[in-house]
């Protein structure tokens, strides 16, 4: 267990580093860095609650992608109807404020989650990873199916929602509000990880069986800590269609899964804090590399491949300089 | 009726390339217990060398044997450089190997063919239709892929069911421990696995090449239904491999085709179309969903 104090050496340079950022983006007379990092800190939301299944749970999805859809597009929906004033079933105006939106997707993202997980969850290993990834390819085929939003296109937005006291058309204030999103979450997480229910999640992805014997039920543990994670994944998509003003079938596809899957383990799996460093390091590797060359990927996939086979601990791990450490 | 008999054709048709890509696969996951997400790069290096080889020149056969040697030659130096250090680890990071082994190719093809599609002619001497019963014309070169499709199934059980190999490999599946300590060389054993997969990938990409457009990223749309495939057969049978090959060519195929006309009969027109497309697109998840709910192991777990 690393200590205390190289932790916080660690972290509150990074904290202050984000907090601060506005002010480095006005320094620069460089607007884009902020929109950069928001769209850092939605990923880095998404990574996080990534991890609560691949570090805590052992539960390898490859289908995360499918929630940051879900909640892109009840945003996406909710914003649509307002703007063409022909209620959504008939029944509901939409709405454009992110008070309701931002909980109406988080809770449609946590549906779906519960469908889902409660299905793939009663297979393990290789078929629950080929099975996330067919589900979110399933939800993928449905939002190209749906004409009225889009379709293959996907959906321009004219604004982002509003929020009571708070200009989020402002580059500015919507950063603050990814930020204090992502810091809420990392707070959930980390109560999460360290209760009970953290603590019986862990212990089935060594030995369920172990946990089985001890009168507790795996399996729903594990579909609650899955309906969590969907949840956070549907606040990053809610987010990530605001920030862009665009939603598109794309944030359900299997690459968005895939590269989720790499923020978390390039900054640490297992570690709360390393997905929000992989969220970063990604993000900014791939703005780097894409600077020099249109065929990154060329690079990044072998890079990607070295990294997974050698080192295992992640950007924190090297960092705080220990192996696998439960925060 | 005759387009019944037709799309029939036509799904059986699509099992069939799902058959030769699902049988690899479902080998390397069964012996080598890898999950393996490049397998699709595989198959669309069989269509692009294929592609180029045809049109240069001018045999589609030569363009077929190029294809096979290069997804054969590239799954054996896939297999040596990567997969074998994956073969102990964890599920996760084979996954984001191969992950990263699709980024890689897919940047790949692009840097070398462009990000144009490239099209492939179906060779002339497979060009026109055969009239399979009264009425009823069925282009030779879907004809000639379902005859090729069903020789290479045949070829594949006798390989695995009637030699010595095939008994090593099957050993090699039930348990690789035992199989090692009687002397076989596994290491051999499993990049000789790996290359006929990637081999049957190469084939099912290059006879996909005149039907499809050959693009980069092509091999990712076919390469998940082979997951449905095997989650649905059962992840190391080939006999699971066969049925859920056929089984989700023939729901793809009869959904496109048929589910309009049925959903039109009880909505208006645009709505049908729109309601019946999204439904034909995800049938095929719907009975995965449905076959995982009733065996947790697919049809036939090995």
């Amino acid at each position: 267990m690393a200590s205390i104090a190289r932790k916080t050496a660690v972290l509150l340079p990074i904290f202050v580093f984000l907090a601060a950022l506005p002010l480095l983006a006005a320094y620069l007379d460089n607007p884009y860095l902020l929109s950069l990092f928001s769209r850092i800190l939605i990923f880095a939301i998404a990574a996080v609650s990534l991890d609560l299944l691949l570090g805590y749970g052992g539960l390898v999805s490859l289908g995360h992608a499918a929630f940051v859809g879900v909640g892109a597009y009840t945003v996406g929906i909710l914003f649509h109807h307002t703007t063409i004033g022909e209620p959504l079933l008939g029944i509901f105006a939409g709405s454009e404020n992110a008070l309701i939106t931002l909980p109406l997707a988080v809770l449609a993202a946590a549906g779906f989650a519960l469908v889902i997980g409660a299905m793939c969850l009663r297979t393990s290993g290789m078929h629950f990873i080929m099975i996330t990834l067919a589900f979110a390819q399933m939800l993928y085929y449905t939002a190209i199916g749906l004409e009225q939003y889009g379709g293959d296109d996907g959906l321009p937005l004219y604004a982002r929602n509003t929020f009571p006291g708070l200009d989020t058309n402002n580059d500015l204030s919507f950063y603050y509000l990814c930020l204090v999103s992502l810091l809420l979450i990392l707070f959930l997480a980390h109560r999460m990880v360290h209760s009970r229910f953290g603590l019986i999640i862990r212990g089935a992805s060594h030995n369920p069986d172990r946990i089985q014997t001890l009168g507790v039920n795996p399996y729903t543990h594990r579909l609650v800590c899955f309906v969590i994670a969907g949840a956070g994944a549907g606040l990053a998509g809610a987010l990530l269609a605001n920030q862009s003003t665009y939603i598109s079938p794309g944030l359900f596809h299997w690459t968005l899964s895939g590269e989720l899957m790499v923020m978390v383990l390039l900054g640490g799996l297992g570690t709360l804090f390393g997905p929000v460093l992989g969220a970063a390091a990604f993000l900014l590797l791939e703005e780097v590399l894409a600077m020099y060359t249109e065929h990154w990927m060329f690079y990044l996939g072998p890079v990607l491949v070295v990294v997974v086979i050698f080192a295992r601990k992640g950007l924190y791990g090297l960092l705080i300089g220990s192996g696998k450490n439960h925060d | 009726m005759l387009l019944v008999i037709e799309q029939v054709l036509n799904g059986l048709q699509l099992g069939i390339t799902l058959f030769l890509m699902s049988a690899g696969l479902t080998l390397v996951f069964g012996i080598m217990r890898v999950i393996n997400l490049a397998h699709g790069s595989f198959y669309m290096i069989g269509a692009y060398v294929g592609a180029t080889v045809t049109s240069a020149s001018g045999s589609f056969l030569l363009g077929i044997l190029a294809a096979l040697g290069a997804a054969g030659l590239a799954g054996i130096l896939v297999e040596c450089i990567v997969l074998r250090h994956l073969y102990d680890r964890e599920h996760l990071t084979q996954v984001l190997a191969t992950f990263g082994l699709i980024l890689f190719f897919n940047e790949l093809t692009r840097m070398i063919w462009g990000r144009q599609p490239l099209f492939m002619d179906v060779p002339p001497w497979l060009a026109g239709s055969i009239e399979i019963l009264p009425g009823l014309t069925y282009p030779s070169y879907r004809i000639a892929v379902i005859a090729v499709g069903m020789l290479v199934a045949l070829l594949l059980w006798f390989l695995l069911a009637r030699t010595r190999l095939g008994m090593r490999i099957r050993a090699g599946a039930s348990n690789r421990e035992m199989i090692a300590a009687l002397g076989v060389n596994i290491k051999i054993l499993y990049t000789l696995v790996f290359g006929l997969g990637t081999l049957l990938a190469g084939l099912a990409g290059v006879m996909a090449g005149p039907i499809l457009a050959v693009e980069s990223g092509m091999g990712e749309s076919i390469l998940i239904l082979t997951f449905v495939v095997i989650v649905i057969g059962g992840i190391g049978s080939i006999r699971g491999a066969v049925i859920g090959a056929l089984l989700v060519g023939m729901v793809d195929t009869l959904g496109r085709a048929f589910l309009p006309a049925l959903f039109r009969l009880f909505l208006p027109g645009a709505h049908a179309d729109g309601a019946a497309a999204s439904l034909a697109a995800i049938s095929i998840y719907m009975l995965m969903a449905a076959i995982l709910l009733w065996r947790p192991r697919g049809l036939f777990p090995a």
